[in-house]
């Protein structure tokens, strides 16, 4: 059985996106920076796919501004604004230490590069980021405030409306990565006071290499691609109008389906959530539950195994699924999300996450549940690590 | 980069040769810590008239690099004498797999000084005097 559990990290192109999509390759061509009136066709499948994305945010079309990627859409939000804040002293970002890398490895560059000063929010055991922090945290430097909608690893849903609001009180920017939230919740970006949010196509049945980055009017961060003067003069380069079009046929398609979408993930995440508590015993569930965990999201620790071996186990089974062990990192460092969660390094590294989508099948959620046991079983029986645990839960 | 393993690393994973313990080990070393999310604990049974290693078995926490270098390196001392297991190098290890991603040759480090560990433990319960360990930096 081929079971795809890992829906954050990437899902396939829906076939009426890639339908969509596919004229913007050959016949409809045309350059939409072009005079003549062939071009007017790419013109018009942009502004239609601007509206789509937009119309789902509850934002104006003049105000979403399509990127490469989610990164990219970080990179500009956060670069731009503080070098616009910049000369009148505003000097000071606040974001968490839980965000992707897409915005902690920006900030790391603008502390070094620009002499940002930036404030790491912690988070408690459950991944939230307390409003109170973020008010404390604010003072008259602050340039932004960047916290994620939802986190990718775990799938805390964070109070995005709570900082939203406090933002707009104190008039500091807040940006939102809303990569992962995008694709499984509503988002009104008017009702939670958001000023700039990040999107991927990718993630949510559209192609790779389209994101954009939502731009509450009258919000000019400094331009991030330097060249022609596309997207109003905001964001240089020739449109990828084929991926553009995807990214709009795939984020109405999404609001269609929304709610029922949210109904079968939860149901089938609480149902896999409830069947690893079951029949692994010492099994950690990293992260928040119920609503305040993305619908499709499940994040385990087993105490006594390392996160690799357990994805290379599962891969042998035809499932493929993730882990915040250093060990398939480039790093060797574990998760920085599970460690601000407060995991000690062994549990951190002994992480599996399973993240469902459209391809998840109920028949996939009880294939995981019968071979996932003995996998872990077979490689805790060869841990030292969980020999000394079992020892030490005996005199309890 | 994870799935980057040459199909000896996999079997290694798959099926790891002398996994256990040996009850009343004559020697047990041990390491790596979980900081790392590598260790490695070693159990040897050692013939006191000839110092050959007779049995040994392992126990490791660790990505799949950890496991196989494990196992292979089991493999690799066990009917050798305890002078001829200490030569082992993490090099010889990795080879014997068919070589190891970069960033992992340090599970072939741990192997060694687990081993090392270990027969430190038996020449010390014997009266033999300790051979001072190399650490790498890795």
């Amino acid at each position: 059985m081929f079971v795809y559990m890992d829906h954050t990290a990437t899902t396939p192109t829906s076939p009426e996106v890639l339908q969509a999509m596919m004229p913007y390759f050959g016949e409809n061509f045309g350059n939409p920076s072009s005079v003549y009136s062939f071009s007017r066709k790419s013109r018009a499948a942009i502004e239609k796919a601007r509206t789509q994305v937009a119309n789902a945010l509850n934002a104006d079309p003049s105000e979403i501004f399509f990127t490469s990627s989610g990164t990219e859409a970080d990179n500009w939000s956060l670069k731009g604004t503080f070098e616009k804040g910049k000369s009148s002293g505003k000097t000071h970002i606040i974001t968490s230490a839980i965000e992707h890398h897409a915005i902690l490895h920006t900030c790391e560059y603008l502390h070094k590069v620009e002499g940002a000063e930036v404030t790491y929010l912690p988070v408690d055991a459950e991944g939230f980021v307390s409003v109170d922090d973020v008010r404390n945290a604010i003072t008259d430097k602050t340039a932004l405030v960047s916290v994620m909608f939802a986190n990718n690893e775990v799938g805390t849903i964070e109070p995005v409306a709570e900082i939203g609001a406090l933002c707009r009180e104190k008039g500091v920017p807040f940006h939102t990565d809303a990569v992962q939230a995008a694709a499984h919740l509503k988002i009104d970006v008017k009702a939670m006071n958001i000023d700039m949010l990040s999107m991927s196509a990718h993630k949510m049945y559209g192609p790779k290499g389209v994101g954009a980055l939502y731009l509450r009017k009258g919000l000019r961060p400094e331009n991030f691609m330097h060249g022609g003067a596309q997207e109003k003069g905001r964001r240089a380069s020739t449109e990828n109008i084929a991926g553009i079009v995807g990214f709009g046929e795939a984020m109405e398609i999404l609001q269609g389906r929304l709610a029922d979408d949210l109904a079968v993930n939860s149901a089938r995440r609480d149902r896999l959530i409830a069947g690893i508590l079951e029949r692994i015993p010492h099994a950690k569930l990293n992260g928040a539950t119920g609503t305040h965990r993305l619908p499709n999201n499940v994040n385990f620790s087993f105490i006594g195994v390392e996160g690799e071996t357990l994805l290379l186990d599962l891969d042998m089974k035809g499932i493929s699924a993730s882990t915040g062990s250093a060990c398939s990192s480039e790093s060797l460092d574990p998760s920085h999300v599970l460690m601000a969660l407060g995991l000690k390094h062994e549990m951190a590294h002994g992480s599996l996450r399973f993240t469902l989508g459209r391809l998840t099948t109920d028949e996939q959620v009880d294939y995981v549940l019968d071979v996932l046991p003995e996998i872990v079983a077979k490689r805790r029986a060869m841990s030292p690590l969980w020999e000394d645990y079992l020892k030490s839960q005996e005199g309890k | 980069m994870a799935l980057d393993y040459s199909q000896k690393v996999m079997d290694h994973f798959m099926n790891p040769r002398n996994v256990g313990e040996i009850e009343n080990a004559d020697g047990v070393g041990e390491a790596g810590n979980p900081k790392c999310g590598d260790i490695m604990k070693i159990y040897l049974k050692v013939n006191p008239e000839t110092n050959i290693i007779e049995d040994v078995k392992f126990k490791t926490f660790g990505c799949a690099s950890a496991i196989a270098s494990s196992s292979m390196a089991t493999e690799l001392i066990k009917g050798r004498t305890i002078e001829d297991a200490w030569n082992l190098t993490n090099n010889a290890v990795a080879e014997a797999l068919d070589g190891l991603p970069p960033i992992k040759m340090h599970c072939s480090v741990l192997a060694e000084e687990s081993i090392h560990a270990a027969l430190n433990d038996y020449r010390e319960k014997h009266g033999m005097p300790v051979i001072p360990m190399e650490h790498h930096e890795d």
